[in-house]
């Protein structure tokens, strides 16, 4: 095996890959910690009910749990279409 | 004062019983009195690694249930007469463990006069885990240089700052030291594996010590040694420095950097 061959066939470098992944997987998954366990099916269900009007994906929904003094508030946001959004129903 | 240690990860096959068996034997060869516990219910494997298997009569479910005294149930180290070993019930379910019974034999080891009490979690989230950290004064979280092991090392790090006596006792989580094992330096050279720098960024904490991998933790397996006690070693005098480092001392990285290869070899594989 020559010299271009070896820098050829140079395996790519997947430690950073791996590193990229984990930045992002592990800071999703520190903001969603102590969370109510109830968000998950919240967001589906809601899902269900917006689509009778609209037709949006799982991840145009937004709820996050924001500490504001004594109370805790529920925020949600839903990111419509781009296009006119046309009832079904 | 006793310090209970758990030794958790969250991943299986990482490396927490071989840690918890060198963890213990390290602390023992200090002059502590030590205890270690196996709380993998059903699927012991602490007392093949101390080399102590054939000596299991009672086990930590049979004092949990007052079936067995704690001073039966402890079996004393061939090497070190001060480290003693509480096996796991190998028969019963995992709902064998109860808080409250874990609680207790806890604090009849503190009574007891141990210095330390190290405590080998099960993989998972599940009860043995669970019970294993909930009383701890420290942890070790073990961690591989690989994707998946440092996903749930980051959740036990989550769990250990909340779901804890430390925690609920408004004393913050347990404080937590990371423990790299499984290092090949070679393949973190070549790009192969994330680095100690990355473990450390992803997961916002220093690390204690790194364990290389070796072949030298399969044979000490086999025999029922911890590698720990294998001088030749690198995996165990890793271990030795990291458990020096855990009682306060400084010591500088070993077997982290890869062996300088020529070009020759680059060229042609190792
Ligand atoms: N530093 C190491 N080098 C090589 N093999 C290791 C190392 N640490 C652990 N192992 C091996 O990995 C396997 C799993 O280790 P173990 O301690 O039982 O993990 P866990 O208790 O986390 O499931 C065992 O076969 C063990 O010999
Ligand atoms: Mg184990």
């Amino acid at each position: 095996m020559g010299i271009l061959d070896f820098l050829r066939t140079r395996p790519k470098n997947t430690a950073s890959i791996a590193k990229e992944r984990l930045r992002i997987i592990v800071s999703q998954e520190r903001s969603s910690r102590n969370t109510p366990d109830y968000l998950p099916m919240l967001r589906t269900e809601l899902l269900a009910v917006i689509r009778k009007y609209v037709h949006v994906d799982l991840d145009a929904i937004n709820i996050q749990v924001e500490r504001d003094g004594e109370h805790e508030v529920l925020e949600l946001s839903v990111a419509l279409p781009e296009h006119k959004p046309g009832a079904t129903g | 004062m006793t310090e209970t240690i758990v030794v958790t990860s969250g991943k299986g096959g990482v490396g927490k019983t071989t840690t918890s068996a060198s963890l213990a034997t390290g602390l023992a060869m200090q002059g502590k009195k030590v205890a270690v516990i196996d709380f993998d219910v059903g699927l012991r494997n602490l007392d093949l690694i101390m080399g102590c298997e054939r000596r299991v009569v009672y086990d930590f479910v049979n004092v949990i249930h007052q079936e067995a005294t704690l001073k039966q149930s402890l079996i004393r180290d061939k090497r070190h007469d001060n480290l003693y070993v509480l096996a796991a019930s190998q028969t019963r379910d995992k709902e064998a463990l109860t808080q409250d019974g874990v609680g207790r034999v806890l604090d009849e080891l503190k009574t007891d006069g141990f210095d330390y009490i190290v405590c080998d979690s099960p993989a998972g989230i599940e009860k043995g885990a669970f019970l294993a950290m909930y009383f701890a004064d420290r942890a070790l979280v073990v961690v591989n240089p690989e994707v998946s092991s440092v996903r749930d090392s980051d959740r036990i790090l989550g769990l250990l700052s909340s779901k804890t006596r430390h925690a609920e006792n408004g004393k913050g989580g347990v404080p937590a030291h990371l423990l790299l094992t499984r290092y090949n330096p070679e393949r973190v050279s070549s790009g192969q594996m994330l680095s100690i720098g990355d473990v450390e960024e992803v997961l916002g904490l220093p690390v204690l010590g790194v364990i290389p991998e070796h072949d030298s933790v399969l044979s000490a397996s086999n025999q029922g040694v911890p590698v720990i006690l294998d001088a030749t070693s690198n995996a165990g005098q890793a271990y030795v420095d990291a458990i020096a480092r855990l009682l306060g001392e400084e010591r500088p990285m070993r077997f982290t950097e890869a062996a300088k290869k020529g070009l020759f070899k680059r060229m042609f594989g190792s």
